[in-house]
């Protein structure tokens, strides 16, 4: 596999000009005008406050909702197109809840898409292994174990070791830290930052905390009311002349201790 | 004689008899449940599927638990095929009135799931159909159960009102009971029939906790 960075970069993913309503009366429009491109082996951070559409751009992503108007393109190809079980096959994606399925133990949920996609039993064991190690938690005292036997902490990392059991070429995360008490998500999130460096995975990534974003992001995008009203690394974004970028700025500046 | 000492000399005369009206009952109601989960159950997945088609038949099934039994069996009875004198007709309406309970809880327990998970499941790629068996149906598991435990217990009493169709079972000794106004013969149907019931109640609430999960 050539681990080297590509001379011109590509386009993972792509909107075009993608609108999003609900059909009710009056339509909804959800979000609009969207274009942006997703290059691969970026960390985009989607920010914004609730309802502004983070989530909406996502499921636009993994096909499970279709634009109105305009095209998703997922390594070139429409959604619309796609067969959405393998599209989504090919996307990693982690909640706010992590989702984990109550009746599996560890080792079940991480194997999840491996065994659906029937690897060899000898394969996806040595996948669970390996998995677990890389989100730190020893598979001997853990791959045994239900959800309901996990921290919240614990649990979110299994949610990534199932993301990325089978080796998606792109993670989809929604908050995936929103709901950890303050310690254990700066935990995770430093973890995930170096983690993230390492795999080389094109990443997508929803928060609402600005502080996640600088801190995760190869590229932050700031939407409100569904419409992408900014695009900018972490360092130009904090100097962005821009009312909702100083809404999301003067938020950190009154957190006490901040050094902004 | 007291009239306690009645009931135990005519049950310890009768003994061979109370049981046999007792297995009598028991297989109407064991046909009647099976019968009634392999309608209910699958019905109820289908109606997860199909949302249009849940109302309706909900619907349809909480009409049947709305005649009061001996009016169903009495209905039954002209209806070719289904209906006539005995048992088969018995456990037709048994099974129309079981079906609501079971297709309820199949339902509920089928919906009724953390919405994190659902999302999880088909976010990663998961068909509908690996979505229902893997994910939706062994997490409802303990819910449908609960709604066969409870259609058992219904079944149980309804199956005493069957013995005025001519199908045996505990409810002869009850009916037999209030014609003569034999409270010994009263007792031989409603207190096996009670016994009965209460055994499935907790035999089934045994298993229902073992398979409940998180």
């Amino acid at each position: 596999m050539n681990t080297k960075p590509p001379l011109s970069p590509i386009k993972t993913i792509e909107f075009r000009d993608v609108s999003f309503n609900i059909n009710v009366i009056p339509s909804r429009v959800i979000v609009s005008g969207i274009s942006l491109e997703i290059l691969h082996g970026e960390t985009l951070v989607l920010l914004g406050r609730s309802g502004s559409g983070k989530t909406t751009l996502l499921r636009l992503m993994n096909g499970m909702l279709l634009p109105s108007e305009g095209h998703v393109l997922v390594q070139g190809r429409s959604t619309a197109a796609w067969d959405p079980i393998r599209l989504r096959r090919g996307m990693g994606y982690v909640i706010q809840d992590a989702g984990l399925f109550p009746h599996f133990t560890v080792a079940e949920n991480v194997a999840l898409i491996p065994t659906l996609e029937n690897w060899d039993s000898s394969r996806t064991a040595g996948r669970i292994q390996e998995m677990l190690q890389l989100v730190g938690l020893d598979p001997r005292e853990f791959a045994h174990r239900r959800p309901r036997e996990l921290s919240g902490g614990q649990r979110q990392r299994v949610g990534v070791a199932r993301a990325l059991a089978a080796d998606p070429p792109i993670l989809l995360m929604d908050e995936p830290f929103g709901a950890l008490d303050p310690v254990t998500r700066a935990e995770l999130q430093r973890e995930f930052s170096a983690l993230a460096r390492r795999l080389g995975k094109t990443i997508v990534f929803v928060t609402h905390d600005l502080r996640e974003a600088l801190l995760l992001a190869s590229r932050i995008v700031l939407l409100e009311a569904g419409r992408i009203v900014a695009s900018a690394t972490p360092q130009e974004f904090l100097r962005l002349d821009h009312p909702e970028v100083r809404a999301f700025t003067s938020s950190l500046a009154m957190t006490p201790g901040a050094s902004a | 004689m007291t009239p306690q000492m009645t009931t135990w000399s005519f049950f310890a005369d009768h003994r061979a008899e109370i049981l046999g009206a007792t297995l009598d009952h028991l297989m109407l109601v064991v046909i009647a449940m099976i019968i009634a989960i392999l309608i209910g159950v699958p019905l109820g997945m289908f109606i997860v599927q199909r949302p249009a088609l849940r109302a309706i038949v909900l619907g349809i099934a909480s009409v049947f638990q709305t005649i009061p039994s001996l009016a169903l069996f009495g209905f039954l009875i002209p209806i070719p095929f289904i209906g006539g004198i005995g048992k088969r007709t018995a456990i037709v309406a048994l099974v129309l009135y079981a079906l609501l309970p079971i297709l309820r809880n199949t339902y509920v327990g089928l919906t009724g799931i953390d919405p994190a998970v659902l999302e999880a499941a088909e976010a990663m790629g998961m068909t509908r159909a690996q979505i229902l068996f893997r994910v939706r149906f062994p997490l409802a598991l303990a819910v449908i159960l609960a709604g066969i435990r409870t259609a058992t217990i219904i079944t149980i009493g309804v199956a005493t009102i069957a013995a005025a169709i001519g199908a045996g079972g505990l409810g002869t000794f009850i009916f037999r009971g209030v014609a003569l106004v034999s409270d010994a013969l009263i007792l031989a149907g409603a207190i096996p029939a009670a016994l009965l019931a209460l055994l499935a109640d907790f035999l089934l609430s045994l298993l229902e906790r073992r398979l409940k999960v998180s």
